[in-house]
């Protein structure tokens, strides 16, 4: 209930305006970005720079001015429910879906124009893998590697065996998991620069799910960059050094994880010794419930030491405090959707109780 | 089969019904307009009884006419004349349709993966191919009634017309269990259509060389069984019992099959495939060869079938013009070469439509890449749009020509065998592939659509049928002479009768040119999938 009810409370905040988020999320990146010595400027040399991205099917508007921004060498998370546009980016990305407004550039290129050139340099495993059901899974991974030219035969073997896929089923007979793992070693095989990765463990058992995250730190650690779409939060939670969360077609957040914590709210649970008088009164608290001597509440980050001396002047007998975790960041931006849905259920039986 | 094998039944029907409404009606009411238009053509042309005996005599030994249509019955009443101008025709189209509604409802959706989330409901083993099997079965019902109609309300007797359109429905069902039984063996929806397009080719050929024979070889053929129901002709209903009843048996065979068989599979087990690419399978077109082989080959075997088996009649159409003085004068007048001569023009003509079928099917197989999701990882390496087109379009073009070539040295040696002269098997060659620039242009035609309107690249079959109609019956059914002209089969010169003349073939060529690049351009500029 308080869990609710504190998603209820942030919702406030993220509604008012994500604009303003995203500018002090661009303000964090830039320090950070100085911190780090990474490119602070936006310039053409990150590997993937979209901006205002719009991508109409007809009436529908899959894309309305969509950012990414993918820095070289980092592993990027790109979330987003379902139907949010994320396999829509990519495609544009690949250069087989033509934007209908704004800008993207891949590699410093154009993705529809230098198509051809600019997929030398990256890998990719789309988010349903269909494959020929009369080849088998190693005749298709030769077939993907030398279509892209480079190709390490023995790291594919490896790879394979890594991933524990019997090359010679035809595609017909492999699972979905199975069918994954073909075009994710066909694309780990390669020295792309780029991997870009649409939901690639959606199939993979958890085990095969720790392969793949090892696979990832390795081309990680030779400083290649990943685009990694997932819903898996634990997987984004370990490998990503970034992520971008996207809903209706638009960015709604971007940032390192701990940047995004940093802009929400930590909870709080607290074992005061007298009364919690006032504690609603102060700024930057949200949700508070208070039973007996115990209190809950969520506090943004800004007024957290504040609130920390109020609470040590109150008398803390016993102290629970934990970072948003990337679930409750996720449900903070998915959630307006439920809200609406709420809204409208209410609204046709008759308004507020 | 008891009935909790059947549970869900009705309502599968009526998913049927609701996805496939378009398909039905398609098919059905084409087999409809084309016996009624041909019934109307028919008595347009034959205005008299004069006219008709006229023709009769023209048509009763003539055993190129034979060959093509069925046996000479009743051809001295207007019936006759209807039931062998597109008796053999309407059943093939027939055949077509129950053998492909089966292939795609059955192992269509099996191999899809649709009919595994139906079986996990409450639905019994049997009920999704027994609902299939009663949605063709219905189909053809609705073709021996709407045919039969359509004959009686074109004025012709009643009797005649229903022999007619139930013998039509027969043949459907003898098709549609024969695909059920392919359904069964194999897991691959392509081989099932590619069975059913194989069995009626060899029901045709069987049934042509049979009638122009003895008749003997004709019962081995369900068209030929059909056709000794003789409507118009002293109709008798028996001959339709033998189809019905082999219908039966093999639908009881397919359950056999189908209940020893695994979800997904087929009977044959798949063997373990190689273990990484052979050095050809790297380029597109190596993929390109790979994907197309079959279908290619399964063309081939086709119009391998079809060409021997017209060759080998031909010399029986000699003799007939040697022993019918008549018939020669009138060959002579007219000065369209030998009917020997004219008899191979129509039957290239017929053998390139056939062809034409690959030209479309395998440049389609651009569209069927795209819609399975598997040109996406291609397009997702340094392969661009034209290089990937190009792979499937050079199998396209390529393979017809080869398609061509088959048929003529096909009916070409097989004629010189059978008694013909050597000489003809260069000539007849040159007679098939002469027909090269028709298939581009469809190929040319399809690219187009697939370049700019994906979404309706099947009109190319609609468009293919079109011209089957215009080169068949156009005469029958007194197309004006646009429409004629509309089909570039129909501006091919009729080798060997005819003499060659370059301009049409130059200029099928060039527009063909214009629409490959005109396809390969749309593509380029709009998204895929």
């Amino acid at each position: 209930m308080l869990h609710r009810f504190s998603i209820h409370g942030l919702r406030g905040s993220a509604r008012s305006g994500p604009s303003a988020i995203d500018e002090t999320a661009v303000d964090a990146l830039r320090q950070h970005a100085h911190a780090t010595g990474r490119t602070p400027e936006l310039g053409a040399s990150a590997p993937i720079v979209v901006t205002g991205l719009v991508k109409n099917f007809g009436t529908t508007r899959a894309l309305d001015g969509l950012d990414l921004r993918v820095e070289t060498g980092e592993v990027h998370g790109f979330l987003g429910p379902n139907g949010a546009g994320k396999t829509t980016t990519i495609r544009i990305l690949l250069g087989l879906l033509r934007a209908d407004a704004g800008s993207a550039t891949l590699l410093g290129g154009d993705p529809w124009r230098d198509a051809v050139e600019l997929h030398r340099r990256i890998a990719y495993v789309p988010g349903e893998v269909s494959l020929w059901p009369n080849l088998s899974g190693g005749e298709i991974i030769d077939l993907l590697g030398r279509l892209r030219g480079d190709y390490d035969r023995k790291r594919r073997d490896e790879l394979l065996e890594r991933f524990e896929l019997d090359p010679k089923k035809s595609a017909r007979t492999y699972s979905k998991g199975n069918r994954q793992k073909v075009a994710l070693v066909a694309a780990l095989a390669s020295d792309a620069e780029l991997l870009i990765l649409d939901e690639p463990t959606s199939g993979l058992d958890p085990l095969m799910e720790a392969v793949f995250q090892d696979c990832i730190r390795e081309v990680k650690a030779q400083g290649r960059t990943v685009l990694l779409s997932s819903h898996i939060l634990a997987e984004v939670e370990a490998l990503c050094d970034r992520l971008s969360i996207i809903r209706l077609g638009r960015t709604v957040q971007s940032g390192t994880l701990q940047e995004m914590r940093h802009l929400t709210r930590t909870s709080i649970k607290a074992e005061l010794r007298s009364p919690a008088d006032g504690l609603d009164k102060l700024p930057g608290v949200h949700g508070l419930a208070i039973r007996d001597s115990q209190v809950r509440f969520d506090v943004d980050s800004d007024h957290l030491d504040f609130v920390m001396r109020r609470l040590a002047e109150l008398g803390v007998a016993g102290l629970e405090c934990h970072p948003p975790t990337l679930e409750e960041l996720f449900l903070v931006h998915y959630g307006e959707e439920l809200a609406k849905e709420q809204g409208q259920a209410s609204a046709t039986s008759g308004g507020p109780r | 089969m008891n009935a909790e094998s059947l549970a869900g039944t009705v309502a599968l029907i009526r998913l049927i019904v609701r996805r496939s409404r378009l398909w039905i009606l398609i098919w059905v009411g084409s087999i409809t307009l084309l016996a009624y238009l041909t019934a109307v053509g028919v008595e347009s042309i034959f205005p008299d009884q004069a006219s008709i005996d006229q023709a009769a005599a023209a048509s009763q030994n003539n055993a190129a006419a034979i060959a093509f249509n069925g046996p000479a019955q009743g051809l001295d009443t207007l019936g006759g004349e209807v039931a062998f101008q597109v008796g053999a025709m309407g059943m093939v189209v027939v055949a077509l349709m129950s053998a492909f509604t089966i292939g795609r409802l059955t192992r269509g959706e099996e191999e899809a993966g649709r009919l595994e989330l139906v079986r996990s409901l409450p639905v019994g083993v049997h009920a999704p191919t027994v609902a299939a099997l009663l949605t063709v079965a219905v189909m053809n019902g609705l073709v021996a009634a709407l045919v039969s109609a359509a004959l009686i309300a074109s004025g012709l007797p009643a009797t005649g017309s229903l022999v007619m359109g139930v013998s039509f429905a027969a043949v459907g069902l003898f098709f549609a269990a024969a695909a059920l039984v392919a359904a069964q063996i194999t897991e691959n929806t392509r081989v099932v259509y590619g069975a059913g397009v194989a069995l009626v080719v060899l029901a045709y050929v069987l049934r042509a060389v049979g009638d122009v024979g003895d008749g003997s070889l004709s019962w081995f053929s369900p068209i030929g069984i059909a056709q000794k129901a003789r409507p118009y002709a002293d109709e008798r209903w028996w001959p339709l019992l033998p189809l019905l009843l082999a219908a039966a048996a093999l639908i009881v065979i397919a359950s056999r099959l189908a209940v020893r068989r695994d979800h997904g599979a087929g009977l044959v087990a798949p063997r373990p495939g190689p273990i990484g690419a052979a050095p050809g399978l790297g380029r597109p077109l190596g993929l390109a060869i790979r994907l197309q082989r079959g279908t290619l080959i399964g063309w081939a075997a086709a119009v391998l079938v079809v060409g021997v088996a017209y060759g080998w009649i031909a010399p029986t159409i000699d003799s007939f013009v040697a022993n019918n003085p008549t018939v020669a004068q009138l060959m002579a007048n007219a000065g369209t070469g030998t009917l020997t001569d004219t008899y191979f023009a129509t039957s290239f003509r017929v053998m390139a439509l056939i062809a034409a079928g690959f030209a479309i099917q395998s440049t389609l197989r651009l569209r069927g890449e795209e819609s399975a999701l598997r040109a996406e990882p291609v397009l997702a390496t340094p392969v661009s749009r034209p290089r990937w087109a190009a792979s499937h379009l050079a199998i396209a073009l390529g393979g017809s020509v080869a398609l061509l070539a088959v048929a003529g040295l096909a009916a070409g040696l097989s004629y010189a065998i059978a008694g013909g002269p050597w000489n003809s098997v260069p000539r007849l060659l040159a007679a098939a592939i002469v027909y090269a620039p028709a298939m581009w242009l469809m190929v040319g035609l399809a690219l187009i659509v697939f370049g700019f309107a994906p979404r309706w690249v099947d009109g190319a079959w609609a468009l293919l049928a079109g011209f089957f109609v215009i080169g068949l019956l156009g005469v029958i059914l007194r197309l004006p002479d646009w429409v004629e002209q509309l089909s570039p089969f129909d501006h091919i010169p009729a080798l060997p009768a005819a003499s060659l003349d370059a301009l049409p073939l130059a200029v099928l060529t060039a527009v063909s040119a214009v629409l490959v690049l005109g396809g390969l351009f749309g593509l380029r500029r709009r998204d895929i999938g």
